[in-house]
Formats: C-alpha cells, structure tokens, sequence
C-alpha cells in the first residue's frame, strides 16, 4: 500500500503526527506517478523540484508545535486553466505556447500559504471546453476504472488523478458540469461551490459567469477540507462574495433526519441508462431509510438549459478569448501583415472545439441575432433560477444524477458535438442558476463504471450538501474501491 | 438552413479565425444544426421575464483609488513573443 | 440653396485619478514604455477587473453638474474588436445603460446663451499606445496608457456653428476642469474630440448625411475641420452629388479631411454586460455625497463676477476661463479690494509673462511666478499713493520669481513715490526754470507741452514723483 492511496484527511493526521513525513509522502505520489501516468495520462506538467523543496520546507514547519493547517504537506495536483508562477500554464491549448505566468492565481497563492506541495498541472478539455478531456490539444486521459473509456472533462486530468491516487486531492474548475461530470465518471467526490465562493481571479476565464474552482477528492471530508482552504473574499473578483466561510469539516454530523430532497421528474427520463438510474433511485431510497424526506419537485425549464447554456457561455467565451491574439504572449504565426498574423496565429493555436465555440459565441451576439438569441437565453435563464428558488420553498436539497450515463469510450461521441453537449442536460442548470453542487459516487454499472449521484443546494449552503453526501458517503463503501488501471473491452 | 457560407465567412473575420474550406463547410453545417436546436428557446414566451442581471447576488464591489502596482515592464514583456525595448512589438498597424 | 450645418460633439476626457480604472496602476505615465502596466491592464490570461470608486464619484460630480439623470442601476459593457493597443480584445465601456443620460451645457457667445443638450455621459477604459517602429515594418504598443479611467461626454447634435463648437468645448472643459475631474489638456491628448457633422437646407428638420470626423488635436483643429467639412460638404451637394457616411480624419499638415483607409469603420462591436462586473448600483445617500461640495460652476462664477465685482463681461470670462486664474483672482482681492485693478494687472500683465513662459496652456499652475498676496499690496500701494502706476511696473517685474514682499522691494530700490510736496515743487522750478521757450508754447495753447514737462520732472525724480500732485503743481504754476 503506497503513502500515495491516503486521503487528505489521513495524510494530514499522520503528517502532523510526524509518523509521515511530507517528503516521503511527496516521494511516494511522484513514485505511483512514475509507475500509472505513461496508462492515465493524467498530467500535462509535473513539478517535482518545486514539490520536494515545498516538502521540505512543510516538513520543517511540522516540526514545530503549532496548529498545523490542514493541507500542510499534502500533495495537491492542479488543473492547468490555474496560472501558476513559474511553472507552465497551457490551458491545454496551442495557443498559450510556451506561457510561462508572471502571477498566480489568487486560489493558488491561498493552497501555497496553507504549505500544500503542487505536484503538476492536470490535462483538461481545451480551455474547459468539453466533457470528456479529449479535446486537450496534447493527448487524452484515461479512466483509471477503464483505460478505453473517458475520464469525463473538463476536468478529467484531475479526476483521474485523484482516482488514481496521483494527487492526494486536487482542484478543477465547474462552468457546465466540469467538475462534478468527470468526479462521477471516475468514481470520486467533485463539488462546484456556489458562484462566488471562491475566488476566479488567476483562473483562465472560459464563461465569466458560470465558472467556479472546486475541490475533486478521494472522499467528502477532503472536499469540506480543501473547500474551506480555498473559498472566501477576494478583493481582486468582483463577483467574489463577502461571507464569512464556514468551517466545513467541523459540520459533517451525519445528521439528516427530517430533511427535506427534492426530486426532479424532469432528472429521470428515458435516454439515460438504466443503471445510472437504478443506482441514484437506490441511494435516494438510502437516505430515505435513513429519515430523510423525499418531496417530488418540477424544474420546468431543464430541457431549454443546454441551449440556453451554449448561447451565453459561448457568446462569454469568445469575448474572453479574444486576448489570444499573439501580440503579447503565446503563439505567433509567421504572416503577412496584422490581420493574417490575426487569424493564422489562432487558427493555429485553437482546436475545434474552441473554434467553434467561438464562432457560436461571436454569431449569437453579432448585429442583429443578439435579441434573438443572447437576450432571449438570459431571460429564459431568469426562468431556470426561478424553478430553483421556487424548488427550494419545498426542499433542502436537490438530488439527481449527475450525468445520464457512465463514461462512454475514448473517441465515441466526438463526432457528434450537438449530442456531446446533450450529455451536460443534469449539471448545466445549475451553473446557469450560480447554486453549489456536488457528485458522489452511488454505485457501478455492470461494466465497473462508477456512477454519480448529484446533490445540489441553496446558494452558499454547501454545509449542508457535503453533510447529506457525507451521510451517504460513510453507509456504503463505493468509496473505499479503488481501479484496476486496465483497458477492459 | 438558417447558416449561410458567407455569414460564417463574416463571423470568421469577426472572431478572427482562418478557416479551410472545409472547415468552412462542417462549420456552416454544424453551426446550422445547433442554432437550429436553440430555436426551442422560441417555444418560450419571455416577454414579461426580467433579463438576468448577475449571477452573483450582489452588487458595486469598488476598490479605492490607491496606487497599488510596482512598475515591472520586464516580467510583463518576459512572453512576448518580439519585443524592442519594453515595447511590445507587432505586425504593422496600418491607419 | 442656403445650408446649415448641424454638429455634434462627442468629447473622451481623461480622469484624474491616482490609479487606472479596473486595477491599482498609477495613471502618471512612467517614461518607460509599459512600466506602468500590470497583467490586469495587459490583458493577460486569468485576469478580473475591479472598479475604481473615484472613477464613478467623477462621473458623478459631471453628471451632476451638467444637469443629467443618473442611473441608479448601471451596466459595464465589453466592446469587442482586434486591436493591438487593445489587450484584452474588448473595452470595458457601458452601453445601454450608462451612469448618466440627458443634461445640458450652457453656452455663451456674442452675449447670448446657448443651451447645448447631452446625450449621455459614460465611463470607459482608455486604449494603449501604438507607435510606428522606425524599421517601418512593425509596430510598437506602450500598454501604460491601457485602463486609464475616461469620461465619454456626447452632446445631441444641437451645434449649428463652427464658434459654437468651439465655445462649447471650451465651457465643458472649464467644467471639467473646475469639478477637479480632468485637466483638459488637448494637445497631450486628456481632452480629445470627435466631431460628427451634417448640413442640410436651411429651414429643414430631416438631418443630412452624418460624417464623423477624428484626429482632432486642438481647439484650432476643431474649428478648422469643422469649417473644412462643412463646406465641403455644402459643395458636394451644391454639385449635386452625394455624400456616403463614413469616418474622415483631419490631417493637420494639408489642412483637410480625408477618408479613413480602413475599412473598420463598419463595426460590429458585440456589445454585452461584462459578467466580470457587478451591476453598479447608486442610491440617493451617494448622490447627496457628490453633490454636495460640488464647487460653483464657471458660468455661476463669471455672473458672480460681474454682479461682485462690477467687472465687464468680458473681463470676468477671462478671469473664469481657468478655475486656477478664477481662485488667485479672489484670493489677491481678499487681501485688497480692487477687483478691477487687480482684473487688469491680472489679464494684461499676468497674463503676458505666463503667455510668453509657455505657461498659458498648462491649465492648472501649482506655483504662479507672482504670489496672489504680493500682487494685491502691491495694488494697495498704488492706491495709497505710495507708488505710481509706471513705478508699479518696475514692481511688478522684480517681484516675479522672488518671494518679496512690494514693500521690500521698493524700501530696497528706493521706489517710494514722491509725494513731499516740497520737494515735487523744488523739481517743478527746476525743470520750468530750465525750459523757458516750452512755457510761453503751453501758455500759447500748446497742451502736449505739458507731458513734455511731466515727462522732465519724473525724470529728474527718478520716475518716483507722484504724478497726480506733479500735474496739479504744475498747471498752478503754468497759470499765466
């Protein structure tokens, strides 16, 4: 059993009782990458100077008697969409060449005050367009359940990761389910904070409005541990919120009784796979038995949120990736003058997918279709937001799955980018809608494929939506497997 | 089909995207299929619903109007990719 | 066929803030290119705009002041193109709500008052700075510029002449200038106007084709372009042919305006809510606090001049044109109260030196080269016969640049005008006693003689001798 396989939680209790040390356990997560990567290709960059000499430097700290914060000496592994300074960031992408950041991000600068080691920077979907990690400009990653099959995106880097026991934990980032897709396609805990919990300030932007970093982890109590390190105020985004962070990891008491789950008809059609629904059914009736309450709910406008979703988080990404133009840093291509230099530089630096979101984006709010589309997307999405509050009048929490189907084959639905995007039906809403949200596993299909049970909750009440995950989580023992790292047919 | 060949050539320009020709044509398909399926944003009536205004339930985050930057040209012009000086240096503007 | 021409104005001012708008860059151009840029203004991957407060309490103060509604819900748009002393692909401006609508301007010309509408008033971030690389085949971008926080001021097309144009630029720029909000400085580009032109027959209400008109550098500029355009486009339709609405520029060199090359004017900016910025929302309580020490307007100021002080009009726009000049004015009449006196030392001779010290255009003096307190005892001195108003000149030349007093200066060069009737009489026989052929010319009619006389006797006094008694004495003593 490798240092590697501990959660957070764990790891922090053994280093701070200095039966671990941050360097042996730094050695043995370098080591088990050594050993899988080349199989899940998990990571874009690896950092392991830095990491040792930030081992080292949390080891010296652990020995003094302090109060310790909970990551001290942890392995975290980071999404590559989080500058970080001095170490390549490429959002993997073309376009961002050699970019070496000359800042970090806010939520990074938080995980290096709390003496966390940064291992490396996870693969993702080009910028955090995708759900499958396939449409990474490098190469794809594997499901560690399965090699053939998707990790999910845009996150998969860091949910293979975590599933792979590569990091302890790691962090990712939610626009339209990027978080908590790829958290139940690996079989992990993946939670989006409500819009505004954490700070986006240093995270390259895709959709300014719905995007938010989250924490992807082994277990729930990791996810209420590096939540709480993360979130809070920043005077640097202005759509960070000025509340006061609860101590997340002190509120897990397992208590649910009386609690009222909403369950969304409008979750549970046909088109998703049996399994997927027998799976979340079972563990609603879990938590059922257990005295929480169940109250039938509609969400009227679910099936209008992916066109609503693809309207305005394109036409927010176009705008935000302007910048890539190659005047100032990234790829330059080689042209005739300054249109061409323009155009080529970009076509050159952008893959597909980011192509044609941007091209989505630019036509929805080009001279005469913004009120056609732009405009009637953001009223429609008024009308999604007030299912929710209208929802919440009746319930507690929400809880559905997380995505219709277990994680399809590598190269499977990339032909078809309409039916990719059809995938996201259970977690766009939410982004579009600013609420908290996490996935936690419920379960495997009859190919091993781990399933996601999505829980999701009133603005700024992760509290309560990592203590009911938390309650499911500790009555079963999906939790505890961990994957072969075999391409199973 | 709503998409035309030259409108996706005129956003192309817009967005300041090269595009093969067949690119240009798989993009006026695709592109013409998922606009054709937002369409069902039509079967709403929105006309008494507020636009969204935010995401985040809050308003005027200001900061004050302090000088808080130290001059670093370098670090900035350090991913330039052509530089003279501390200018940044580009293919020619022509007014 | 007679024409008229309608003008609209739309002027981008430059706010005086210590930091840029959306991050805490200094707005004090460092000499160094890009020295006083962070990833922020440099649009760089990652990055988040945060609003500077200031920014929207001068917006505030101008709105107010120009009489406009204020927004108490307003919105930050991003303004979408490709430019390279654009870095983040868009200018954070607003659009269809901005902070301030409606409002006017007053203006005066030739005695009367001319109420120019606005449009509206919004804020915005400046662009960077492209400059022609001397190997004429690239370009160089300066980002400090970037993120510098603007006011855009639109007037309605209410303009119907060259002099008013410029009348209006010149009492908005006051206003600005007076709230402490921009210093309105033309040439280096703090101030900067586009013009938006038409013609159309007199008496007509439908309006012309609009032609927008950039580049235009100085106040001389304006009115020149303007004078330009509209004839030229009198003469094209006169010609009978058309006029195509595009964007021309005014070159400065062959004193015309020309198309733009670029076919960029057709723009399709995809104006939408930043969602990197929240809703600016203004209540009542921050208006009050704008409002209330906003100081008193150029044109409140100047009225007050006239009705105070018994100034000319005139006098009083020159006294008001610059809220600096306006300020030391008051301050010298403080101290001794003859506003009319210290107007024309002021105007005339003030004036002159800081005209000939390039001074004139600078718009705001930290340090006059003559102290409002000493210029105003030296008026007192006049007024106290102590000196003459030539003596006063001599005054007025020594104490620029020095920190003395008048009273030290004339008690050091001995300057005291001569009012000892002895010794005016004693100088009066001298002169007469040597000038006897000029006595019997004045006593023949001759009245010029009489400076002649003077002149003598302010010599042989050393110019000190109290003019006034000189003239009295003299003409007793030239009593036949």
């Amino acid at each position: 059993m490798s240092f590697a396989q501990l959660t957070l939680h764990e790891a922090g209790a053994k280093l701070r009782k200095r039966e671990l040390s941050s360097v042996e356990l730094t050695e043995a997560v370098f080591q088990r990458i050594a050993d899988t990567d080349d199989k899940v290709h998990a990571y874009l960059t690896l950092a392991r100077d830095a990491a040792m000499e930030q081992a080292r430097g949390a080891d010296k700290e652990l020995k003094g008697s302090a109060d310790h914060a909970a990551l001290l000496g942890v392995p975290i592994a980071l999404k590559d969409n989080f500058l970080t300074k001095g170490l390549r960031t490429t959002c993997a992408s073309k376009i961002l060449g050699d970019f070496m950041p000359p800042y970090d991000a806010t939520t990074v600068d938080r995980i290096r005050s709390t003496g966390a080691v940064i291992v490396g920077k996870t693969n993702l979907d080009e910028f955090a367009m995708g759900s499958s990690a396939e449409n990474s400009a490098f190469f794809p990653t594997s499901n560690p359940w399965n090699l053939a099959r998707i990790p999910g995106g845009s996150s998969g880097g860091s949910a293979a990761a975590v599933a792979a026991d590569l990091c302890i934990a790691a962090l990712g980032t939610d626009t339209g389910g990027s978080i908590r897709q790829p958290a139940a396609c690996c079989g992990i805990v993946g939670l989006k904070p409500t819009y505004g919990r954490v700070s986006r300030y240093g995270i390259i932007a895709f959709a300014s409005s719905m995007d938010q970093v989250g924490p992807m982890t082994k277990n729930v109590r990791d996810s209420a541990l590096l939540l709480e390190a993360v979130a809070g105020r920043d005077p640097a985004d202005s759509t960070s919120a000025d509340l006061a962070v609860p101590r997340y990891s002190a509120m897990l008491t397992g208590d649910i009784k009386g609690l009222r789950l909403g369950i969304p008809k409008e979750y549970f059609v046909s088109g998703m796979q049996r399994e997927v629904e027998q799976a979340v059914r079972a563990a609603i009736g879990k938590l059922e038995k257990n005295g929480a309450i169940i109250e039938e709910i509609s969400l009227p406008h679910t099936e209008y949120a992916v066109a609503v979703y693809y309207i305005v988080a394109t036409a927010e990404a176009s705008s935000n990736l302007a910048r890539y133009d190659g005047m100032r840093y990234g790829h330059r291509a080689a042209a005739k003058d300054l249109i061409e230099t323009y155009m080529i530089s970009r076509d050159e630096g952008f893959g597909a997918e980011v192509k044609r979101r941007i091209m989505l984006g630019t036509y929805v709010l080009s001279a005469g279709y913004y009120d056609a589309y732009y405009l009637k997307a953001q009223r429609v999405r008024t009308l999604i937001r007030k299912d929710f509050d209208a929802a919440f009048k009746r319930c507690d929490v929400i809880v559905t799955p997380t995505a219709p189907t277990t994680a399809f084959k590598l190269g499977e639905k990339t032909q078809d980018p309409l039916e990719m995007y059809l995938s996201d039906i259970y977690t766009i809403s939410i982004n579009l809608a600013g609420l908290p949200a996490l996935s936690v596993p419920c379960g495997f299909d009859s190919e091993a494929m781990p399933i996601g049970m999505q829980i999701i909750g009133k603005h700024f009440d992760e509290a309560t939506i990592l203590r009911v995950a938390h309650h499911y989580e500790q009555s079963t023992e999906w939790h505890k497997r961990k994957p072969k790292l075999e391409i199973q047919n | 089909m709503k998409l035309s060949r030259e409108e996706v050539q005129r956003v192309a320009v817009l967005a300041r995207l090269r595009l093969t020709p067949e690119e240009q044509s798989s993009l006026t398909e695709e592109l013409d299929r998922i606009l054709g399926y937002m369409d069902k944003l039509n079967q709403l009536d929105t006309t008494d619903v507020d636009l969204f205004s935010h995401t985040a339930n809050i308003t005027n985050t200001l900061r004050e109007d302090q000088v808080t930057n130290r001059p670093n040209a370098d670090a900035l012009l350090a991913n330039a990719p052509d530089r003279d000086g501390t200018f940044f240096k580009v293919p020619k503007i022509i007014e | 066929m007679k024409y008229e021409s309608v003008i609209g104005l739309e002027v981008h001012a430059q706010l005086l803030t210590d930091s840029k708008i959306f991050c805490g860059c200094s707005t004090q151009f460092g000499k160094e290119p890009n020295n006083n840029t962070c990833p922020v203004c440099a649009g760089f991957p990652g990055v988040l705009p945060v609003l500077n407060k200031r920014v929207v309490e001068f917006a505030l103060k101008a709105g107010l002041a120009a009489h406009c509604e204020i927004a108490r819900s307003s919105i930050l748009a991003r303004k979408n193109y490709f430019y390279p002393d654009l870095p983040k692909g868009y200018q954070i401006s607003q659009y269809e709500l901005p902070v301030c609508t409606g409002g006017y301007v007053d203006v005066e010309l030739d005695g009367k008052v001319k109420r120019v509408r606005l449009t509206r008033i919004h804020m915005e971030e400046d662009a960077g700075k492209n400059i022609h690389d001397a190997h004429g085949d690239a370009s160089l971008v300066d980002l400090n510029r970037a993120g510098v926080p603007l006011l855009e001021i639109v007037s309605e097309p209410d303009l119907r002449a060259t002099a008013e144009a410029g009348a209006y630029l010149k009492t908005l720029r006051a206003m600005l200038q007076y709230l402490g909000v921009c210093d309105g400085n033309m040439e280096e580009g703090s101030f900067r106007c586009d013009a938006n032109v038409s013609v159309r027959p007199e008496g007509t209400e439908t309006l012309g084709t609009k032609i927008e008109i950039k580049n235009l550098n100085s106040f001389r500029a304006v009115e020149s372009a303007l004078e330009f355009e509209i004839a030229r486009q009198i003469e094209t339709l006169s010609d009978g042919g058309k006029l195509v609405q595009e964007t021309r520029l005014w070159d400065e060199h062959h004193e015309e305006t020309r198309p733009m090359r670029s076919k960029e004017s057709a723009h399709d900016y995809r104006y939408f809510p930043d969602p990197d910025l929240l809703p600016l929302v203004i209540d009542d309580a921050w208006i009050a606090q704008v409002r209330a020490p906003l100081p008193e307007l150029p044109n409140a100021r100047k009225a007050r001049f006239v009705n105070e002080y018994g100034l000319s009009g005139y006098d009083a726009e020159l006294l008001t044109g610059r809220k600096d000049v306006a300020d030391y004015f008051e301050e010298a009449v403080l101290a001794h109260a003859n506003p009319k006196a210290l107007g024309n030392w002021i105007v005339g001779d003030l004036f002159r030196v800081l005209k000939e010290r390039k001074l004139d255009e600078q718009l705001y003096l930290a340090r006059w080269p003559l102290a409002a307190l000493n210029l105003a005892q030296m008026v007192q001195m006049i007024d106290q016969g102590k000196i003459n108003g030539k003596i006063a000149k001599t005054v007025f030349d020594a104490m620029l640049d020095s920190n003395k007093t008048p009273q030290q200066i004339v008690s050091e060069k001995n300057l005291e005008q001569l009012s000892d009737l002895g010794i005016i009489e004693a100088a009066i026989d001298q002169v007469l006693a040597a000038n006897p052929k000029q006595i019997v010319q004045y006593r023949s009619g001759n009245e010029k003689v009489l400076g002649f006389f003077v002149g003598q006797i302010m010599k042989a006094t050393q110019g000190k001798a109290n003019p006034q008694k000189v003239n009295e004495i003299l003409r007793e003593k030239l009593k036949p």
